[in-house]
């Protein structure tokens, strides 16, 4: 039988602190090997361009140069977007990666060449050298210009900018517009974000004494290998990657970053090389948050209730299509909010720019409709006099509720429990009308909704393997990616509280490709659910064995033991008790098997119609509430944030810090997005591509974060949890806005990001900046 | 083609040698010998996960020259904990705090929070915040790193770490 849970819930230490405390964690750039290259990735000159031709003769003449890559020299340079999806999902999800540029030139950030050379210096002096002819062409920078007839095509391989388009529709619109009291219709724009994690894209390969490419580079995704290696034109089994804890991901490091180029500058020399990105590189260079343009029209009746919802959503793809059609699902199916709509339309469309490319970055699509559909409601709110509380309240999914794709989420849904809870603690105390100083005060909630896991068309599983040591420990092996959040960790403590272990005695094994069992990607919230699942379930295996071990050495049966304390007990009289690592033995001596590899599949669902998305795409949702008082200086437009209140429903906390990290972590990620992150994209080239000038919070920008987590058992994970990391940073952006807007009384100037303190002073004088 | 020099070094209480171009940086000197807890976010001043001890004070190494540091004695977060009580008692204090995520910030925030420490600063979330906010970090949120810094503060304020 289950015991009581010692460790779950409990804040007991990471099995990676201490090594990351104490300066001893290795990450991608901290490995070396003797007689090592340095590769360096010659990017394009403009944003848009064709080209003409390259003459790497000079480069290649240089001492010290060892190779010097074009498209001709890399054996496929063309591929098929794959993102650790274990089937062909087709349909238009899966876009065109491309190595080297060929053709048109879509971006800044399109790779040229790629150079080998002794030192780093010899690198990038290589790659000045390098004679490229291009033909600059116009290009086009918005997307909404994009997918005009006519307008400039960024891609030599499409006849058209659209990338992808679909609807989500229940009930008609168009017949209930004249049954509201009330319209409220804005049009708002999304900046993109940088993921700005502070470790940059780096990595290392090697060939390994049997020809395998041998990499070591930290990535979300590991089952890149498999592209890889068709990009080399080798078998599967010939690209490994010893993967290494990431400095942080948040979605950037999800895309292939540095290892097909490292892969390939191994595979032409034969030498260990290493590459790593600069600052200035990684944030020009990596996918962003899809900036997008949003059309809300949302109709009410007076006495609160949203009859009619219609967005329309214009994404921006940039150069190529990567995560774009998975981004925009997830902006479709969440467009209409957490509410209990009758009549939804959501149309969407994303298309290809010359920007940098857009992909994954932490919300995955869901922050950018969450930020239109929560200012809505507070408008909403104040022109039918309702208070900007009770509207939410009045409409908010509850249990048993459907989307409007007809879909009815079976996790809990705790919206109002949350929606209480932060607005009692964020109004404790009258808001006063301002500070002492003179400064006005502004507070506001925003609630949202955000899956964890994977789409379920996507069929995800995981796989997760344990072996118990003859001394009672335990080897979990796993290939999780673990980019901070306690990935790996949360495993072991999974193991270690299902066999009745301390979280020393069982250590992971992680991210190699071929040596650990994939667990698929550190993305979508789903390593906590579906690798927390998978060893959870190869946990029960190995504690089934364990116990009919113990049973037949304490003769006493099955159900009447338990496990804990490093001891198999009896659970009517503890007293009675055979040491762990005496069952082990004993099982091993009798020809047992110590070792086990279990595989949790997620639903499954079809590739949906996305001309009409219906039913399930999606395993669950994560529900947040974010509150926040921030003072405003009219005089200037500086705004402080003073209080926020970040509340969600966990489902359970497996691991009390690591909850919490993740809950503070998001709240404070996105608590400047919509105001001061700003990449400055001119026609395609990225202003701001150091800390100087991309401004992400500091410990002064932000209050201390008070949490309020909720553990309604109600999700699909381990324990009844829900996914966090990504629904952490969802409603903050929104109740940030909706603050600043209390604080100054009015909606100029506040629909637009990056809302500058500029436009908030405009807007305190009444002066509109669009 | 190189014009290397020599500088003489105290780093970590050892007496190294290192051989450094003239334009070369601390972060990058100390990393070409190996001292991999130097960690390289930006190599503009920015972010300061490069940050060392440079005769006892908290420096950006990405932005001191190395040939400056002949002569200088130099300790790191690594070697910190290893020779003294109040740094290992503050990284085990970012254990049980939960003030590690990715990692990638937290030896230059060690590096802010022994400065911060040693100067006598006191058990106050607001000056701690204040010490460290020439420090980056994109995952925690700055709490639990404060909880870390403060909790160590107490404990010297009580006389715990005497």
């Amino acid at each position: 039988m289950k015991h009581n849970l010692k460790l779950v819930g409990t804040a007991v230490p990471r099995h990676d602190a201490r090594a990351k405390a104490k300066g001893e964690q290795l990450f991608s750039d901290d490995w070396t090997m003797p007689n090592m290259l340095y590769g360096k990735v010659l990017r394009s000159k403009y944003p848009a361009a064709i080209l003409r031709g390259i003459d790497t003769s000079k480069a290649e003449a240089l001492p010290g140069v060892k190779a010097v890559l074009t498209a001709k020299d890399v054996p496929h340079n063309e591929d098929i977007t794959k993102f650790g999806q274990m089937i062909d999902v087709g349909g238009g999800f899966e876009g065109l990666y491309k190595v080297l540029a060929t053709g048109k030139i879509r971006s800044k950030s399109e790779a040229i060449a790629l150079v080998a050379a002794e030192t780093e210096e010899i690198a990038e002096e290589a790659c000045n050298l390098i004679e490229v002819d291009y033909e600059p062409t116009e290009g086009v920078f918005d997307p909404r210009e994009a997918i005009k007839d006519g307008a400039y095509l960024v891609s030599s391989e499409d006849n058209s900018n659209v990338i992808m388009r679909t609807k989500i529709q229940d009930g008609d619109v168009d017949k209930v517009w004249d049954q509201c009291d009330i319209i409220i219709e804005n049009d708002y724009y999304t900046s993109p974000n940088d993921h700005a994690y502070l470790e940059t894209e780096g990595g290392m390969g090697w060939l390994d004494e049997n020809g395998v490419i041998t990499l070591r580079v930290g990535s979300q995704v590991l089952e890149h290998y498999r592209t890889i290696a068709k990009i080399l034109g080798v078998p599967h089994t010939m690209v490994r990657n010893i993967s290494v804890p990431m400095g942080g991901g948040f979605g950037g490091k999800e895309d292939i970053t540095v290892e097909t180029y490292i892969a390939l500058l191994v595979q032409k020399t034969r030498r260990p090389v290493k590459m790593v990105w600069s600052r200035e590189e990684s944030i020009e260079t990596h996918a962003k948050r899809h900036p997008e343009y949003l059309h809300y029209k949302t109709g009410a009746t007076k006495d609160g209730k949203i009859i009619a919802q219609q967005v329309s959503i214009v994404l921006d793809g940039g150069s190529y299509t990567y995560l774009t059609p998975w981004v925009q699902m997830y902006s479709t199916y969440a467009a209409a909010g957490p509410y209990k709509i009758p009549n939804v339309k959501i149309e969407s469309v994303s298309a290809f720019t010359n920007n940098t490319l857009s992909s994954a970055n932490r919300g995955f699509g869901s922050p950018q409709v969450n930020f239109a559909y929560e200012r809505q409601m507070d408008q909403l709110a104040d022109k039918l006099g309702i208070s900007r509380v009770e509207i939410r309240k009045r409409n908010i999914m509850h249990n048993g509720d459907a989307m409007p794709t007809g879909f009815i989420p079976q996790g809990h849904i705790a919206l109002e429990e949350l929606i209480d809870k932060v607005d009692k603690s964020l109004n404790a105390t009258p808001k006063p009308d301002r500070l002492p100083d003179g400064r006005k005060v502004g507070r506001a909630i925003a609630i949202g909704h955000m899956t964890y896991g994977r789409l379920t068309f996507m069929h995800d599983s995981s796989r997760v393997s344990i072996r118990i040591e003859l001394d009672g420990t335990v080897t979990l092996r796993a290939g999780v990616p673990d980019i901070g959040g306690g990935q790996a960790s949360v495993l072991a403590e999974i193991v270690a509280e299902e066999l009745g272990l301390n979280i020393e005695d069982v250590h992971p094994f992680i991210m190699d490709t071929h040596l650990t069992p994939l667990c698929g990607t550190t993305t979508a919230t789903r390593q906590l659910y579906m690798s927390g699942n998978a060893a959870m379930k190869a946990a029960d295996v190995m504690r089934d064995r364990i116990l009919n071990e113990a049973s037949k050495i304490l003769k006493y049966p099955v159900e009447s033991l338990a496990l804990g304390d490093r001891k198999v007990y009896l659970v009517n009289n503890p007293t009675v008790n055979v040491p762990f690592v005496t069952v082990v033995n004993s099982l091993s001596n009798n020809g047992g098997m110590l070792e086990t590899i279990e595989q949790f599949n997620a639903p499954f669902t079809d590739v949906p119609n996305l001309k009409d998305i219906k039913g399930e795409v999606l395993p669950d949702l994560t529900y947040t509430c974010h509150g926040v008082e921030v003072a405003v200086d009219e005089e200037t437009g500086v705004f402080e944030i003073l209080r926020i209140i970040a509340g969600i429903d966990a489902g359970k906390m497996v691991n009390k810090n690591s909850c919490e990290g993740q809950v503070e972590g998001g709240a404070v990620y996105h608590s400047l997005w919509a105001t001061h992150e700003d990449l400055q994209w001119r026609n395609g080239i990225t202003k701001a591509n150091n800390f100087s000038t991309y401004i992400i919070p500091t410990s002064v920008d932000i209050p201390d974060i008070e949490t309020i987590i909720l553990e309604s058992g109600g999700g699909f994970g381990p324990y009844g949890a829900k996914g966090v990391g990504e629904p952490s940073d969802n409603s903050i952006a929104p109740a940030v806005i909706n603050a600043i807007r209390d604080a100054i009384g009015t909606d100029l100037n506040l629909n637009k990001m990056p809302i500058t303190y500029e436009k908030i002073m405009c807007a305190c004088k009444g002066i509109k900046i669009d | 083609m190189s014009n290397k020099i020599k500088i003489n070094l105290k780093v970590n209480g050892e007496n190294v040698t290192y051989e450094v171009e003239p334009q070369e940086n601390l972060l990058r000197a100390l990393r070409n010998n190996f001292n991999w807890d130097v960690k390289c976010g930006c190599e503009a001043g920015e972010c300061g996960t490069c940050s060392v001890l440079l005769d006892g004070k908290e420096v950006k190494s990405c932005l001191t020259l190395a040939a400056a540091c002949d002569g200088h004695e130099i300790w790191t977060d690594k070697g910190l904990g290893l020779n003294d009580r109040l740094t290992a008692r503050l990284q085990e204090a970012f254990v049980e705090c939960g003030s590690v995520q990715c990692g990638f910030c937290t030896p230059g925030m060690i590096m802010a929070g022994v400065e911060y420490l040693k100067n006598g600063g006191k058990a106050d979330r607001k000056a701690i915040k204040y010490a460290i906010s020439g420090h980056l970090c994109r995952c925690t949120g700055y709490i639990k790193i404060v909880d870390a810094i403060y909790k160590v503060a107490e404990e010297i304020e009580e006389g715990a770490l005497a």
